[in-house]
């Protein structure tokens, strides 16, 4: 049984005449333990199928089965722990006026969990945070710090489905490689189930099993790891998105050596 | 030159004894956030706030000395000779004019021509970076712009009055893909067929690398390594290794990234 | 001693937290460095604090009774037995004052404990719901904001009557409706923020978003507007006190000293001049606080 069954989504936001449907028409299947890529420039709708997921957005049609119960427009509270999502903006997704212990224990507080403090400490630990982090407030952490924060709140409540949007898009070089290799080893431990969005082909390839390429609100094709790797992909944007990964083409290298897949 | 901050602790020095040169060439200025590399492109243009102190044996734009320039003659050189391109055109843009009148009142200002050529030039320029009805587009808005025709127009805003050097600091970090190449191609073209320098700071090593003549590499304010862009591969100091080994790539797929592991060696200079 | 506080002040300018009381305190002690390093605004605290301290030992600064009255020394110049003089009905002008300090502050501090959270709750919940709840409750702030806010509180204060808890209340009605278009604004610019997202998909309710995370956002701009409202809710209260309405005789109040000096302005200025320059002082002092503190938690300005 997949851990997350999508049919025929559609989700649009505002009413009638104006309604801009953002998401067309979205099909796809997760596995447990499997990781699963959302790929595509920005507005293509890829960050609204997350959030359909989430539980995020109201208005959508079609189906969306996670874990075998069908999700419906509000959920319950157990309904929502199934699934936690880590957003793109460490700067955005704290609370600045709250201590990262205060942010990490509301979580608990909402769901009436127990061993409050040891829960949080482990969780700093399991993050990679010193202990005396939970004093701090988020503008005294640095990105990668505070998006470790997010992801520890976001696992807190021990989801199966961990939803990522963009984790690592407004971090460091140097930052990023550390938080896709903490999720990595996360993942790995608690066997979580991933949904990554991401717009840069290097990440989406470094951490998911399959792929769907997102242009315009609908999927143009699904693909594997291994494909990208080869470079054996089918559709001609799908292309286009490889290529930019590699940095800038420039047309005079090219004619010159009259060969594209020279450059870089 | 060094650029020193005040602090509630005391100076902060944010950049620390750089030195370079720039021809007629695409160099590179690569690093992480707090490396200094933007405050090393303002400091050029001598665009600190308040209360910096900038400091240089020399820092020499042809034949101005610009440490000793006054505040006027550094007007005249902003937007004329040197010119600066920013990362979102949403905030460099003046929300309440059209883009078209933003781009003549450059003109206007640098080389007071009437209002009628400066229209003239101006739609030449939108049409030199590819926008295909330029009439239409001087009359709009910069929040009706998309973020790729955003960027042209602030390059057309930025090279209309020739200058012979740009700073463009993470110009294409807010575009998406498809468009960042086109952005790059038009930025390119201009600047081989102008002969002008350009100053290309990013935190992109794979952008960088491919786009640009030379690369600097900057760390907590020092520059710790200058090469070839095509030569990257073989950089020597550990950091610009450990950069390279910590991005993920579709060519070299690995398990784990390399973590960088910050020396304290590298800030002995 | 120096060099305990030495010591306390590099303990509250550290960033490295042992204890969420140590941080709380370190963000209130920047505050506070920040505050005292603006001089009109240490001014204004200073006089602020002076007034609250005359309040409560009014009973030992005074050294008259304030009400006693004694016809045969009405009128009386500032001397040095009366400081500053005496009304018509032989009353000592300057321990009317002191205790008059009372009233205002009562006045000012109720009014504001009102306003503060019921402007708050019907703001926020505007802007957290939006539709037709939005539209219902903006629309009944309109009309109260319609109204000159001193014609408003006379009106109120006559339908209720004379009396000063009448003319807290009336004067508070005419108070709430910035602080609900306020919160409103605020509430809608971090409605959609990534961490009140984060708190909903974790199953927080509508409750525990507006008290634990939209508080602390709105509350820096909901004080600086309630101190600069202090300086015109003392004058509407004095306003009122010069009409009749609020407190009523002998209780000493600013504005009805005020008013009663008027008629005796040629031969006994003091009467209505030192009760006045204690309001315009008061006033002044709660705007340039106000200010100060604007500048200082006030994000955009950061």
């Amino acid at each position: 049984m997949a851990m997350i069954k999508v049919d025929n989504l559609a989700v649009s936001y505002g009413h009638g005449h104006d309604a801009l449907r953002v998401v067309k028409d979205v099909s796809f299947e997760v596995a447990k333990g499997e990781t699963f890529g959302l790929v595509g420039e920005s507005g293509c709708g890829k960050s609204t199928v997350l959030g359909a997921l989430a539980g995020r957005n109201k208005n959508w049609g079609g189906s969306v089965v996670i874990n075998g119960e069908a999700a419906l427009p509000k959920r319950t509270k157990s309904q929502l722990a199934l699934q936690q999502m880590v957003f793109q903006d460490p700067f955005g997704s704290i609370h600045p006026r709250h201590t990262i212990g205060r942010t990490l224990l509301e979580p608990l507080e909402i769901h009436g969990l127990g061993q409050r403090q040891e829960r949080i400490g482990q969780i700093l630990q399991d993050v990679g945070l010193p202990h005396n982090f939970r004093y701090r407030f988020p503008h005294q952490l640095s990105g990668g710090q505070r998006q470790r924060v997010a992801i520890a709140r976001a696992l807190i409540l021990k989801p199966q489905i961990l939803l990522l949007d963009e984790p690592t898009s407004a971090l460091d070089v140097s930052v990023q490689a550390e938080i896709l290799n903490l999720l990595k080893d996360l993942r790995d431990r608690e066997n979580l189930t991933f949904v990554l969005v991401s717009h840069d082909m290097a990440v989406i390839a470094h951490l998911c099993d399959r792929v769907a390429v997102m242009q315009d609100g609908i999927f143009v094709e699904v693909t594997t790891k291994r494909n990208l790797l080869q470079g054996t992909i089918a559709h001609p944007y799908t292309k286009t998105l490889l290529d930019g990964s590699k940095g800038y083409v420039s047309p005079r290298r090219t004619k010159s050596l009259a060969d594209p897949r020279a450059v870089s | 030159m060094s650029v020193q901050f005040p602090s509630l602790s005391g100076a902060v020095t944010a950049v620390r004894n750089v030195s370079f040169k720039v021809g007629r060439e695409k160099v590179g200025i690569i690093g992480e956030s707090g490396s200094g590399k933007s405050t090393t492109g303002r400091a050029i243009m001598r665009l600190q706030p308040q209360g910096a102190l900038v400091t240089a044996d020399r820092m020499q734009f042809e034949d101005v000395d610009l440490l000793a320039a006054s505040e006027p003659q550094m007007r005249n050189i902003r937007g004329s000779r040197i010119s600066m391109i920013l990362q979102d055109p949403k905030y460099s843009l003046n929300p309440v004019m059209t883009v078209g009148e933003q781009i003549s009142e450059t003109v206007i200002l640098h080389e007071h021509v009437s209002k009628r050529e400066a229209r003239t030039r101006t739609l030449a320029m939108l049409e030199r970076v590819n926008i295909r009805d330029p009439e239409r587009v001087y009359t709009l808005f910069p929040h009706e712009v998309s973020g790729g025709m955003g960027q042209r127009i602030m390059i057309s805003m930025m090279l209309i009055s020739q200058p012979s050097l740009i700073i463009a600091d993470e110009p294409t970090s807010a575009l998406d893909v498809t468009v960042r190449q086109q952005v790059l191609s038009i930025l390119d073209d201009l600047v081989t067929e102008r002969n002008i320098g350009l100053i290309f700071i990013s935190h992109d090593l794979n952008l960088v690398r491919s786009f640009c003549d030379r690369v600097l590499i900057m760390y907590a304010g020092r520059i710790v390594e200058t090469l070839d862009a095509d030569k990257l591969e073989q950089a020597s100091h550990p950091y610009t290794r450990g950069l390279l080994n910590a991005l993920p790539s579709l060519e070299h797929p690995r398990d784990r990234l390399e973590v960088l592991k910050r020396d304290p060696q590298w800030l002995e200079n | 001693m120096t060099t305990y506080f030495g010591n306390l002040h590099d303990w509250l300018i550290s960033e490295d937290f042992s204890s969420n009381r140590q941080a709380r305190l370190h963000k209130a002690y920047l505050l506070w460095l920040s505050l005292v390093s603006n001089p009109l605004a240490l001014a204004g605290l200073v006089v602020v604090v002076a007034l609250v301290i005359v309040s409560a030992l009014a009973p030992w600064l005074s050294n008259h009774d304030p009400i006693a009255q004694d016809l045969a020394l009405a009128l009386k110049p500032p001397s040095a037995e009366y400081w500053f003089g005496t009304d018509e009905f032989g009353r000592d002008v300057y321990s009317r004052l002191i205790y008059g300090a009372r009233t205002t502050l009562y006045i000012s501090i109720l009014v504001t404990v009102i306003v503060g959270p019921i402007g708050f709750v019907i703001g926020a919940t505007a802007g957290y719901l939006g539709g037709w709840v939005d539209v219902v409750l903006m629309r009944i702030t309109d009309i109260f904001l319609s109204f000159p806010s001193l014609v408003l509180a006379l009106a109120f204060s006559a339908a209720l009557g004379p009396g000063i808890e009448n003319a807290v209340i009336a004067i508070a009605l005419t108070v709430w409706p910035p602080i609900a278009r306020l919160a409103r604004a605020e509430t809608l610019t971090f409605r959609q923020a990534d961490f009140v997202v984060a708190a909903e998909l974790q199953g927080a309710g509508m409750r525990r978003i507006l008290l634990r995370h939209i508080v602390p956002l709105c509350a820096p701009s909901i004080i600086i507007r309630l101190t600069l409202n202090m300086s015109s809710i003392i004058l509407t209260a004095a306003g009122l006190g010069f009409l009749g309405l609020g407190a009523q005789p002998p209780m000493p109040e600013w504005g009805a000293m005020a008013a009663s000096g008027r008629q005796y302005l040629l031969e006994a200025w003091w009467l209505t001049t030192v009760p006045g320059l204690a309001i315009l002082i008061v006033s002044l002092a709660f705007n340039l606080l106000g200010d100060g503190l604007r500048d200082i938690m006030d994000p955009r300005n950061a």
